[in-house]
């Protein structure tokens, strides 16, 4: 892994979320020091970018696989089912 | 033929029917009954119209709505079942049928021996194990779908899909029913697995495999053991929906996830991407209520603190006022102080002046005192002095220069006169003095003879000497 500037980019949605929901959950409780609220608040400031990045990429692209001789893939088609 | 005596009594075909129809339902009010369904059929109204059948013979029966609604699973033709019920006949047509009031499967048939008998093997084999299930992606890229490319199940997915979060789908026709089924379910799975990441073809992170219900010969390709050895096997996570919600079939328990629908599938497989954009919005104001409220509860413990204690302006106020006071008050202490001492010390200093003040003070002192000693002295001196003078004013030198000289002169002729009457010089020229021993003068006999006694002065010195008188004569 070189040095990526965006720590977040190879986090998955799921994780991301659950980072987050962790540091609403810290934020809530109320128990964190002041520096490490804000920390964790601007964390999760970046997970929440991060997640919303990750949905907006969200399309619907419907394919049919279409088989060769030897019964395997070799294209996909549109697919309307 | 002779027509011999008739005991028999006679029915009309009512009263015969209706005779039977007791018969039949006294006799078999309640019984149960094993068979497969054939013929089975759903009203409009409701209720189920079917058959139960063995190999010999056929019975009629009826199931009515409220039953057939509450069975616990589909009955289909050629299920075998024990249904309980009574018999009823029809009079207006010479049939009876049987009312089914329970239901149930006959429990292990043939075929369902056989698919325990898979089942336990299979399961022997780990290929149903727990651990085996693969986590399903919370959000996946590609969806694989294994299904009919006709039918309902295809469309519920797609739509389901589209609903909740919209996904790249790819679908791999395939048939779900008959001989060639299992294979090709079973090479789909294959080939989604076999599909390189970063292909041409993208390679799914998640399959869905699914059928829609079916008598259980139907579903029989996905209790297959290809079938199942393939969903066991793949390394794309698997979801399986087949038939209705009461089968399961084995492709169920090798799968990492069993739905009991293709839409209850298509649910599993993503979540709702409304929802999560609520979610990431509502989470992202639960952080910022959470941390204004941080600042605020800080900003409030420190108001807290603040307040409790003296405000700023009244604790310096306090102070101030007091400062001002003294800051005050100090110049001039000091000032009076400053100049008390100075003046204590103007006083104290040792100057010459003062020295000299001293000195000259002690020095009046001494002069006073000895002024006073001489005034006194003076005064005693002056007085007597002053008296002497008087006294010697008084005395009159020249009267006493006078009288001295006239005292003189007197004393001079007095003398002359002395020594011409002294009785010395008469005493020498022959004169003697008599007198008496207290010297007292005799100058007459008279005298002389009253004492015994006399004393005869003679120029050079006295001479007692005796009287001739008597002594009882004396005087004394």
């Amino acid at each position: 892994m070189s040095d990526a500037p965006d720590p977040l980019a190879n986090l998955s949605f799921e994780a991301a979320l659950a980072r987050l929901e962790a540091i609403v959950h810290k934020l809530e409780a109320g128990d964190a020091s002041l520096e490490e609220s804000i920390a964790i608040y601007t964390e999760g400031q970046a997970l929440k970018k991060h997640c919303e990045d990750k949905l907006a990429g969200a399309t619907a692209r419907i394919e049919a696989i279409q088989l060769g001789a030897d019964g395997a893939p070799v294209a996909t088609k549109p697919f309307d089912a | 033929m002779d027509a011999p005596a008739i005991n028999t009594p006679e029915y009309s075909v009512s009263e015969l029917a209706h005779a039977l129809k007791r018969t039949v339902e006294d006799s078999y009010g309640h019984v149960r009954v094993r068979g497969e369904i054939s013929g089975f059929k759903r009203a409009a109204s409701g209720h189920v119209y079917l058959s139960l059948k063995d190999d010999a013979a056929v019975i009629d029966g009826v199931m009515w709505k409220g039953v057939a609604g509450a069975l616990p699973f589909r009955p289909e033709d050629g299920l075998e079942v024990i249904a309980t019920g009574k018999l009823t006949t029809y009079p207006g047509r010479s049939k009876y049928q049987i009312v089914i009031e329970r239901m149930e499967p006959a429990g292990v048939g043939a075929l369902l021996a056989q698919l325990e008998a898979r089942k336990a093997k299979l399961a022997a084999e780990g290929l149903f194990d727990a651990d085996r299930k693969r986590a399903l992606p919370y959000i996946p890229r590609v969806i694989g779908v294994i299904t009919s490319p006709t039918g309902a199940v295809i469309r519920d997915i797609l739509h389901r899909l589209a609903d909740r979060f919209p996904r790249p789908v790819l679908v791999w026709p395939v048939l779900v029913q008959g001989d060639a089924a299992a294979g090709q379910v079973a090479a789909a799975i294959a080939g989604f697995n076999a599909l390189p990441r970063g292909g041409p073809i993208p390679r799914p992170d998640l399959l869905i495999v699914a059928r829609g219900g079916g008598s259980i010969e139907d579903l029989w390709a996905f209790n297959e053991e290809v079938t199942v050895r393939a969903v066991a096997n793949s390394r794309i996570p698997i979801i399986t929906a087949v038939g209705h919600e009461t089968d399961t079939t084995l492709v169920d328990f090798a799968s990492d996830h069993r739905a009991p629908t293709p839409t209850a599938a298509a649910e599993r497989a993503v979540p709702v991407l409304a929802e999560l954009r609520l979610t990431l919005t509502g989470l992202g104001l639960r952080a910022d209520r959470a941390a204004l409220r941080l600042l605020d509860l800080r900003r409030e413990r420190l108001n807290a603190v603040a307040a409790r204690q003296p405000s700023l302006r009244n604790l310096l106020g306090l102070r101030q006022q007091r400062f001002d006071d003294l800051a005050e008050r100090l110049p001039r202490g000091l000032r009076a102080t400053a100049q008390h001492w100075a003046t204590r010390l103007t006083r104290a200093q040792l100057r010459p002046a003062l020295l000299r003040q001293r000195r000259d003070s002690a020095a009046a002192d001494l002069t006073r005192a000895t002024t006073q000693l001489q005034t006194a002295a003076r005064s005693v001196t002056t007085r007597d002095a002053q008296t002497l003078t008087a006294s010697a004013a008084r005395l009159r030198p020249h009267l006493l220069t006078a009288q001295h000289a006239r005292a003189q002169a007197r004393l001079e002729a007095a003398s002359r006169l002395l020594d011409s009457l002294s009785p010395l010089g008469v005493l020498a020229r022959g004169y003697a003095v008599v007198t008496d021993k207290a010297g007292k003068l005799v100058t007459a006999a008279e005298q002389a003879r009253q004492h015994d006694a006399l004393v005869l002065t003679f120029a050079d010195g006295k001479l007692d000497v005796t009287t001739g008188v008597p002594l009882q004569g004396r005087l004394l």
